[in-house]
């Protein structure tokens, strides 16, 4: 039942996604050219009413869950290395595929190259476990945690924020 | 029913932001797609007679990053993207066979060797950063700054440094 959850939620994101074209190449590295915010507009939108929607489940007592593990090392190396590699393929994991499916058949040799970057990191795996993720570690902590603030302050904050850089997109024509 | 451009990508983020809410609510599952990459390499390599059980990564998590763990929510998920994103195209007529995007040929030419080549290294760099950094985009960037996570914020800012960087060295001062 899980599987077909999976594949429904999936489909529905990969329509949500074309239909604000946040699959494109052309959207994806015209974020990072800083001449197409059409990206960032759906990431944060998608944010601002995911956290409304998961911190309203919580409160309610009708889900937990806790973030990802900070790592000060395994973010800024790792995050690093990621942009870096999506400006090169113009693309990220799940916006290849749906890439693939609108019919951008060249998304394949990303795709691929991602394939045997998940074959690379395997080997790579212990060293970074050793090295890099004892720096700056602090555990499963949220944003709200380390201000000591309700998390509805921080939803706030970034409500008030996005909003103010959308406006800002609009007026710029980006 | 006719949605301006310029208004869709707060619709479909808004449609998304709930449908994600909604995925948490009835099946306990945060968007990722990142962790797929890795099983699926395992299971090419098993494919071609390669024994890699004994490495440590395909050990951890009582085997959480093999073809083991298939099929899973995350899988199908994956998959569906791309069902989705071919319906949505062929309903609203933009499905487009398209064999290099043409920002890249405008700025790197059609070879598709050059594409390639680009494509294998930026691809391995990308995967091995978004295991490193514990999430992609949707893991990491939707998923985790929802959760308000601290290292999902810092992730998805590093994403961007790291692209803009990037992107500014790859098309430095050429129009789109």
């Amino acid at each position: 039942m899980i599987l077909v959850f999976g594949l429904i939620t999936g489909t529905l994101f990969g329509i949500f996604l074309q239909q604000a074209e946040a699959i494109r190449f052309e959207r994806q590295v015209g974020a990072m050219r800083l001449i197409d915010m059409t990206i960032v507009k759906y990431m944060l939108t998608t944010i601002v009413v995911g956290a409304i929607g998961v911190y309203f489940l919580r409160d309610m007592g009708l889900v937990e869950f806790a973030p990802r593990a900070f790592s000060l090392g395994l973010q800024v190396i790792g995050g690093l290395l990621f942009g870096a590699g999506w400006a090169i393929i113009g693309y990220c994991p799940g916006t290849s595929i749906g890439a693939l499916g609108e019919g951008r058949i060249g998304a394949i040799w990303p795709i691929l190259g991602m394939l045997l970057g998940g074959l690379i990191y395997a080997f790579l795996y212990p060293a970074v476990q050793q090295y890099i993720a004892p720096i700056g570690a602090l555990g499963r902590v949220s944003i709200a945690d380390v201000l000591g603030v309700s998390h509805w302050v921080v939803i706030a904050v970034m409500v008030v924020g996005s909003v103010a850089l959308f406006r800002f997109f609009e007026r710029k024509g980006l | 029913m006719k949605i301006e451009q310029h208004h869709k990508p707060y619709i479909f983020g808004a449609l998304s932001g709930l449908l994600l809410t909604l995925s948490v609510a009835f099946v306990g599952q945060f968007f990722g797609t990142s962790t797929t990459f890795p099983r699926a390499a395992s299971g090419l390599v098993q494919a071609f007679g390669v024994d890699m059980s004994q490495i440590e990564f395909y050990t951890v998590g009582g085997g959480s990053n093999t073809l083991a763990s298939f099929p899973n929510w995350q899988l199908l998920f994956v998959i569906g993207i791309g069902i989705g994103a071919f319906i949505s195209s062929k309903f609203s007529k933009t499905f487009t066979v398209e064999k290099l995007p043409s920002m890249w040929v405008n700025r790197f030419g059609s070879s598709t060797r050059t594409r390639i080549a680009y494509s294998l290294v930026g691809g391995s760099i990308a995967m091995i950063g978004v295991r490193m950094a514990g999430g992609c985009p949707s893991g990491h960037g939707v998923s985790g700054v929802s959760q308000l996570g601290l290292s999902s914020l810092l992730a998805l800012a590093m994403f961007f440094v790291g692209g803009i960087a990037t992107a500014r060295v790859l098309y430095k001062g050429g129009k789109a």
